[in-house]
């Protein structure tokens, strides 16, 4: 019996959630975990590590072989998938803007499946991810990447969902523009109050956005600490081994810097 | 404006609507069918693997094949619901052109549905759209340019294939196809192949104004192509609806042969005269014309004694002539509920024939004979014949056994022999080129073959008609082989003097025999 308090707590809870495709190695292995309503989670790990199947246990694009997944205190298998989909967010790395509808169409299919007018809500959320009105009646192919990846993630937030789930939601941009839509995502979290975890498999994007950072490795959560932990070096050898690696970049730079000067 | 061509055009209208009814019909059949399966198939792909492999195995059967083999396939269905079902005619081309234009609708499909972009499912999802709503507002239309092209393939397939329907006993283009290259009357021809191609070009240009305003997502112009192709099926089908005409019509039907073509024209003037409207069938297979006549589809036709005896009455005896013919009456009449109206005066039996020199040199006047040479010959036959109890029941009186056996169409058998490429032919006794290319007829002491007598057949609609029945009972006893012979070698021969059914008919009509 979890006490009540815990429960209002949590956003999301997973409840020892496992995952095997096939005969391979568990890609999630038993993972207990709370996620604390409105903070932002970055999830960090290699290739491989489980941190996309354990994301997408959430939304019930995958469904885990055991284990319960909750949002908001509720197993997620107690609602239809769509529904359950339609209350929260989600933006990934192929972003998947379906090619046959405007910007604004596609900003508004929950509204459209939902059956709920519009009224200038495409204007707003065009606004709120950093777009001029006038994309509203473009084509998602005369846009460029970064443009793309905030149309979705104005779908992603178009039913106003506390949960937002990204999925390398910047792996495919030029890092100028990773750098502003992630500076932007972390905008529109602290504005809209909202529950963000993403899935990154850049120590660096993680430490500069999240409030507290999960690596996974071979399905398990082998780190969970707040960046700040992270830096000094208390959350484990294998976080540090990710951490090591902006921060000699970081202190290459400053003595190419040095040098020159 | 020339003759023939005026005729061609004059049964146009009515070939036109009926091949666009049967093709369209068949498409929309196609349609129904291999969408739904094509959606299910695509989320299958085990299932969309044996699906594909079944309609591409039906895409390698002959058309023509598949035509033929409904015509069995729907006899039995009937005979287990007790009767009912037409085996020949609309159903049976409706089916198997259906079956031919799944693969192409199902195949892009499939495709369409399968090459969609797995990013645009995830985000549909992710969205939270139903199966439904993702089918309805994301995959349908993705798939539907890739659908779109195959849908016109498959149009177009069909409206080719269509003409083929004639030899089931469905009225279409193929009716003046299929007439025009027995008789070589190249004019039907041309306007059955014209006409099929513009028709086909017509639908296949509105179809792709309707692919492409689909893949630009125009409504407009989509709505209206399918409009004015929708307007073209409804327009062919309106006379169908329409009240029948005030004089009664008669269906008259023809075998595949120049022979039955001016008799069917000979049938028809009369009929015409004492004041029937008149329809012609021609084309009909050997196999489906008595069928044809008993269930109502045709009214009346020629056929021959010895061919409803073996392939009707499925008898390997021999019998005289004269009992013959009171049998198949009695049988006719009793098991099916046709009357023969009785014999026009003429055989046409099958006659083994060899040329006048080699007869002289060999010695060859009977079928004993030709046992003697037949290991040193090769037979030319009919499509049909060395398939048909005939051959085997001559067999079992006449050893024979030739070295080689090839069948032709009827007009290349006789040029085959002309040329010397087979020894022997298994012509046809009333045959004018018999005559005209000097051929010696071997002859049948043992009496092997039945007759062949051309009986005139009615089916039930008629056959209590007092008018319809004075109007044919001249042509009974009136055609001596010899006028009918040279009936068909005026529409037979390839020279200046060829002549059409029509024309060998009136000529016909003006040397029949009075009693």
């Amino acid at each position: 019996m979890i006490p009540p308090a815990v429960i209002d707590n949590a956003a999301v809870r997973f409840d020892a959630v496992s995952k095997a495709y096939g005969d391979a190695p568990p890609a999630v292995a038993s993972v207990t975990l709370d996620i604390v309503r409105g903070s932002f989670i970055a999830l960090v790990g290699a290739s491989g590590s489980g941190k996309s199947t354990l994301l997408k246990t959430i939304n019930r694009l995958v469904d885990p072989d055991r284990g319960v997944v909750s949002v908001d205190g509720a197993a997620v298998t107690a609602t239809p998938p769509h529904l359950l989909r339609r209350r929260i967010g989600y933006v990934f790395q192929s972003i998947g803007l379906f090619p046959h509808m405007t910007v604004a169409e596609n900003i508004a299919i929950g509204l459209t499946l939902e059956r709920r007018d519009t009224n200038g809500r495409v204007e707003e959320l065009l606004d709120l991810v950093g777009l001029p009105d006038d994309f509203a009646v473009r084509m998602p192919d005369a846009l460029s990447g970064g443009q793309r990846q905030r149309v979705g993630v104005a779908r992603a937030l178009a039913l106003s969902p506390g949960l937002l789930l990204m999925d390398e939601p910047f792996g495919a941009l030029d890092p100028v523009t990773r750098d502003q839509l992630g500076r932007a995502v972390r905008a529109l979290h602290d504005r809209l109050g909202l529950t963000t975890i993403m899935v990154t498999h850049d120590m660096a994007e993680a430490l500069l956005l999240a409030d507290r950072v999960l690596v996974m490795e071979a399905g398990a959560i082998v780190a969970d600490a707040s960046p700040h932990d992270l830096l000094a070096g208390r959350a484990g050898a294998i976080a540090d081994a990710l951490v090591a690696i902006p921060r000699e970049q970081a202190e290459r730079l400053r003595q190419l810097a040095e040098a020159r000067g | 404006m020339n003759e023939g061509l005026r005729s061609a055009l004059e049964r146009l209208p009515e070939l036109l609507a009926a091949h666009v009814v049967l093709a369209g019909a068949a498409l929309l059949l196609a349609l129904a069918a291999s969408l739904p399966l094509g959606i299910v198939a695509a989320r299958r792909p085990a299932l969309a693997r044996v699906v594909l492999g079944l309609a591409s195995l039906v895409q390698t059967i002959p058309a023509l094949a598949l035509l033929a083999l409904f015509y069995p396939v729907l006899l039995m269905l009937s005979a287990l619901v007790g009767g009912g079902i037409p085996a020949l005619g609309f159903l049976p081309s409706l089916l198997a052109l259906a079956l031919y234009a799944l693969l192409p609708i199902l195949r892009n499909g499939v495709t369409g549905l399968v090459g969609i972009d797995p990013a645009v499912i995830e985000a549909a999802d992710a969205v939270g759209m139903t199966s439904a709503q993702k089918l309805r507002l994301v995959e349908a239309p993705l798939a539907a340019p890739v659908v779109m092209a195959g849908i016109r393939t498959a149009a177009v397939w069909t409206i080719g294939a269509a003409t083929l329907s004639t030899t089931v006993g469905q009225p279409s283009l193929g009716d003046l196809i299929f007439a025009g290259l027995q008789t070589q009357n190249w004019v039907l021809v041309l306007v059955g192949c014209v006409a099929a191609a513009v028709l086909a070009l017509v639908v296949d240009g509105l179809l792709g104004l309707v692919e492409r305003a689909v893949r630009d997502r125009r409504r407009g112009t989509g709505f209206a192509a399918l409009g004015l192709l929708l307007a073209g099926v409804m327009a062919a089908a309106w006379p169908a609806f329409a009240p029948a005409p005030s004089r009664p019509v008669v269906t008259i039907g023809a075998k595949n042969f120049s022979e039955q073509y001016i008799l069917a024209r000979l049938i028809g003037r009369r009929l015409e005269a004492a004041g029937y409207a008149v329809r012609y069938r021609e084309g009909l297979g050997s196999a489906v014309i008595f069928r044809a006549l008993a269930a109502g589809d045709i009214d009346v036709y020629v056929d021959y004694a010895g061919t409803l005896w073996t392939n009707e009455m499925r008898r390997a005896d021999t019998s005289p002539r004269a009992a013959m013919i009171g049998e198949i009456t009695r049988w006719a009449a009793s098991d099916r509920g046709v009357s023969v109206l009785g014999p026009l005066g003429f055989e046409n039996a099958y006659a083994f024939a060899v040329r006048g020199a080699d007869a002289r040199r060999l010695e060859l006047r009977t079928l004993d004979d030709l046992v003697r040479v037949a290991p040193a010959m090769t037979l030319g036959s009919d499509l049909e014949f060395l398939e048909r109890p005939e051959w085997a029941m001559v067999r079992r009186a006449y050893p024979l056994n030739f070295a080689a056996t090839r069948a032709y169409s009827p007009t290349f058998m006789y040029r085959a022999l002309e040329s010397g490429q087979v020894g022997a032919i298994s012509a046809f006794s009333s045959d004018g080129r018999i005559a005209a290319l000097g051929l010696t007829v071997l002859t049948d002491p043992k009496a092997a073959i039945p007759g062949y007598d051309a009986l005139l057949l009615a089916g039930s609609r008629f056959s209590q008609d007092a008018r319809f029945q004075a109007a044919l009972r001249p042509l009974i006893g009136a055609i001596p082989v010899e006028r009918m012979r040279e009936a068909n070698y005026r529409v037979d021969r390839s020279d200046s003097g060829q002549q059409s059914a029509a024309e060998a008919a009136l000529w016909l009509d003006g040397a029949l025999a009075h009693r």
